[in-house]
């Protein structure tokens, strides 16, 4: 279906002689690191790029697609991370967003409510027509964004990443509403890092690496080891490197944290050198718990001790100031500032270490990145390059070194892997080792149970506010376990 | 080669827009020139020098009118200095020059050359001299040379320009700062007009008027820009404090500004202010006026700050993603506060200088100069979305504004017509701004 795609960027081959197939009514996996070139193959038969060598055929017919529009006519439909609905409006008026069904200008308000329902039952789904997106859950507004491809007479659908923010609940019901699709001869292209999901869903899998094809295999034909050794090219040892670091005395303690009906009385402790997974649902409290401890909305209720010592925290400032780092989950919007360079996002929280006098002193804060540019192996054409333009991999670790640089006793992360490569989530992990080493206090707040499993030297479980459930024994853990504990 | 070309054009592009304009405008307003005053007495001092060397006898004629004094004391003085002898140096209607000449023949000096301006060689008696004293038939008259030259460059007008840039300039760095915040400041306008009537009233009610010292001067100045800091003040603590959007709080505050101008001059104009006042902006110690060299020392600072300092930083990091600066640690509510306080202030600086240049306070001041202000801001590239722009490019949107204006000027343009152009040149810049960011495409690909 796509023969010979070349598309190259300034400074960058994105794809260098890629060939693609799609039967009509698989699910097909895409795989590949950040930057291995998925993003742009999809963006390709979206029509937001155009190759620069290259074709692509669609029931044996050559098919040009130069925007958005061509894509949708050839019925391709892409369903993105970042949705494309407007929160304010409903579902059945996202749904039919620019295909308005219309009598003389006036939108027929009734026809649209029955196709709307007529499409939502297609896709096994009950939800509201008219209840504003806003309102609805991620994975509802999912399947909205499926309608809304379906309303189109999509005959190839484009998942990028389309469980990442999804429960394991939801991710069970999306891929009921996948096998639907596929019964109904719909084509999809599915990208996901989360290899598991990958073994249940898709018929075949297309490995690319450094924008080149490696291989396209049947899903039976392959094992999780030999894939990831296709999309590293390289084996890994473990996909948890080994800590050797025995937890030692209280770092920091948090009593009864409180915020309304989102955090409802949380106690723990983390010691030092200790790596405390937190887990749960989404919605679980998890992320609103960290951003409490770092006041990133509003002082916490309760109390939070440091090395003995109570701390006032005010705001994400005296957090910092206290030792305090989060690492927050959204790093697009909440981590980086896209606008600014790498130099700019790093040196942000660092100022005051590289500032004489209020003046920065720029030399430094350079010589300061280049080594975690080292350390981190941080992928830069040079450091004054936007730091939009860097794949997510690499964004995570200019997070990474900007927090690093601040030396802080209490890390904590929150979905620290996630949108991230194989190889680039084994350097996350290796660099939270050696956080331990130095004997800080680590929280890693995921909803991967394997990476809670693999990393954590004790776990928390959350539910709806509450802790309802400590796991010590991690060797032991199963994910069955944990998911008892989630869902309590 | 071609990428550091394309570099430079994309920052400084609009610095060539401007010398592209002086460059028409110079060539639309090329005109004969007649020097006048000292700079004509110079020249024609220069001139007689060469022709005769300093062996002659020079009588000076030279009107009454001011600039003809200065011509005549100018071209004495440089003549004396070099050793030719003056006979007499005139200043007069007609008749003193007829009897100064008498006077000369009379005393049987011999008059070789008669120096005079353009408007005395005019006069009957010289320009019939042969005729109606024919002992002078010999004598030559001798007028400063006229010359071609663009009105548009010539030193007055280029520093008239600077100066009517200066206030916009000046305000414009408040605003830059502001807007680099993703915020926006509507008050600035009026925060000129309660500035110039404060300094107004200052010097009128506490530090007696026309009487008033340098020190009752600098008094009154500071308290006009602590007044308009202390409004921008208040301006950054609703916008932190209660999160309104800035274009209403300073929609609230243009209004408030502007009414509170007018209640506390009665809607009149105040003029009880020393004439030395206007020395503080136009005066010119070093050549040029003040007001223009606090504008360029205040963009020197400010570039600095900007791309030096942590406050700098902070700037662009809170208009760049305010919830990600603010999970870095950034003190986000004060440098918000910090950015709407120096732009009152510095608009409240802006109302010191328009009341120096016209040596009076009125409340009807810098009427929609928030407009010419942000348009300075946008014209130098500044993306109204926060997080990126350069001061610097500040300075030379103003500078263009200004030079449209003034050139529009020159060529006769009605006011109507200047109004039309500027706002073309605020849809143009933007649209170029926004090619530039698209890479140069048209259509979007949608």
């Amino acid at each position: 279906m796509m023969r010979g795609i070349y598309k190259s960027f300034p400074g960058v081959q994105a794809l260098e002689n890629v060939d693609f197939d799609l039967r009509a009514g698989e699910v097909h996996a895409l795989l590949g690191e950040n930057g291995a070139g998925k993003s742009t193959l999809i963006k390709i038969l979206g029509g937001a790029h155009q190759p620069d060598v290259g074709q692509i055929f669609i029931a044996g017919k050559d098919i040009h697609i130069h925007s958005p529009g061509d894509a949708l006519r050839a019925g391709i439909a892409a369903i993105y991370q970042e949705f494309n609905l407007v929160p304010t409006l409903s579902a059945r008026e996202n749904i039919f967003l620019g295909q308005e069904s219309t009598t003389l200008g006036f939108i027929r308000r009734r026809e649209e409510l029955r196709q709307a329902e007529a499409l939502l039952e297609r896709v096994g789904v009950e939800i509201d027509p008219d209840i504003p997106c806003n309102q609805l859950s991620i994975a509802q507004q999912q399947v909205v964004e499926i309608a809304k491809a379906l309303s189109l007479d999509a005959k190839i659908l484009i998942m990028d990443e389309p469980s990442a923010t999804l429960t394991p609940q939801e991710v069970d019901h999306l891929f009921e509403v996948i096998r639907d699709l596929q019964q109904q001869r719909i084509s999809i292209i599915y990208i996901s890092h989360r290899l598991p999901e990958i073994f249940q869903i898709a018929d075949r899998i297309t490995v690319l690496r450094d924008g080149q094809h490696v291989a396209t295999k049947e899903t039976t034909d392959v094992t999780r080891d030999t894939l990831i050794e296709m999309m590293v090219g390289r084996r890994l040892e473990h996909e948890f490197p080994h800590r050797d670091v025995t937890p030692g005395e209280t770092r920091l303690a948090v009593t009864n944290l409180c915020r309304g009906n989102a955090v409802r009385g949380v106690s723990f402790s983390v010691g030092q050198g200790e790596v405390l997974g937190i887990t749960g649902l989404v919605g679980a409290g998890r992320t609103e718990m960290a951003r409490l401890i770092f006041s990133a909305d509003e002082p916490a209720e309760g109390e939070i001790v440091l090395d003995g010592q109570r701390l006032k925290i005010h705001n994400p400032r005296d957090a910092i100031r206290a030792g305090i780092c989060l690492l927050t989950e959204d790093r697009k919007s909440q981590g980086l500032i896209l606008k600014q360079s790498v130099v700019e996002n790093f040196g942000l929280p660092n100022l005051d270490h590289f500032a004489r006098l209020a003046f920065v002193n720029q030399a430094q804060e350079q010589e300061s990145l280049d080594k975690y540019v080292r350390i981190l192996r941080i992928k830069l054409a040079n450091s004054r390059q936007l730091v939009a333009n860097l794949s997510g991999g690499n964004q995570q670790k200019v997070v990474l070194a900007k927090w690093l640089e601040r030396n802080c006793e209490v890390v904590i992360f929150d979905e620290p892997t996630r949108g991230i490569d194989v190889g680039a989530k084994y350097e996350i992990y290796q660099l939270m080792n050696a956080l331990a080493v130095a004997g800080k206090a680590i929280i890693m707040i995921s909803s991967e149970l394997p990476e809670i499993l693999g990393m954590s030297d004790r776990i928390l479980v959350m539910h709806e506010g509450r802790v309802t459930g400590e796991i010590t024994d991690v060797e032991k853990a199963t994910q069955e376990q944990i998911m008892h504990l989630a869902v309590a | 080669m071609r990428n550091k070309f394309s570099l430079f054009a994309t920052d400084y592009g609009m610095l060539f827009v401007l010398l592209l304009l002086g460059a028409f405008f110079s060539g639309m307003t090329i005109a004969r020139q007649n020097p006048t005053g000292a700079e004509a007495g110079r020249q024609l001092a220069k001139q007689i020098l060469s022709q005769a060397g300093s062996q002659r006898h020079v009588f000076i004629a030279a009107s009454a009118s001011p600039d003809d004094k200065d011509f005549a004391a100018q071209l004495e003085r440089t003549l004396q200095d070099a050793g030719v002898q003056v006979l007499a140096t005139v200043a007069g209607g007609p008749p003193d020059v007829r009897q100064a000449l008498d006077k000369a023949i009379a005393a049987k000096e011999t008059i070789d050359v008669i120096a005079t301006t353009q408007t005395a060689a005019n006069w009957k008696l010289l320009a019939e001299l042969g005729t109606r004293m024919p002992s002078l038939a010999k004598t030559r008259i001798v007028v400063p040379q006229s010359y071609w030259w663009p009105n548009f460059l010539k030193r007055d007008n280029l520093s008239n320009v600077a100066a009517q840039s200066a206030i916009f300039a000046i305000v414009g760095i408040g605003m830059t700062m502001v807007i680099i915040t993703a915020g926006i400041d509507l008050s600035v306008g009026s925060l000129v007009a309660l500035s110039a009537v404060t300094v107004a009233l200052c010097l009128r009610d506490l530090c007696g008027g026309f009487e008033a010292t340098v020190w009752g001067m600098v008094f009154s100045s500071l308290a006009a820009v602590a007044v308009c800091g202390l409004a921008g003040w208040c301006t950054g603590l609703l916008v932190t404090g209660f999160g309104i959007a800035p274009f209403i709080v300073t929609l609230a505050m243009m209004s408030v500004a502007r009414g509170a101008a007018k209640i506390l001059t009665d809607g009149q104009n105040v003029y009880q202010v020393p004439k030395s006042f206007s020395l503080f902006a136009m005066g010119r110690p070093l050549g040029i006026p003040n007001a223009v060299i606090l504008m360029i020392l205040l963009y020197v600072l400010a570039h600095i700050v900007m791309t030096r300092t942590t406050l700098g930083r902070y700037l662009y990091a809170v208009g760049g993603n305010r919830e990600a600066a603010r999970l870095s640690g950034v003190p986000v509510a004060w440098v918000l506060i910090f950015a709407y306080t120096l732009c009152g202030a510095l608009a409240g600086l802006g109302g010191v200088i328009q009341a120096s240049k016209l040596t009076s306070g009125s409340p009807l001041y810098g009427t929609m100069y928030e407009l010419y202000v942000i348009a300075a801001v946008v014209v130098g590239g500044t993306s109204l979305a926060g997080g990126e722009g350069k001061i610097l490019n500040t300075l030379i949107g103003a500078l263009i504004i200004a030079v449209i204006g003034n050139g529009m000027n020159l060529m006769k343009f009605r006011d109507f017509t200047q109004e039309v152009v500027m706002g073309l040149l605020i849809i143009g810049a933007v649209l170029i701004d926004v090619l530039r960011r698209r890479g140069w495409k048209i259509l979007p690909t949608n």
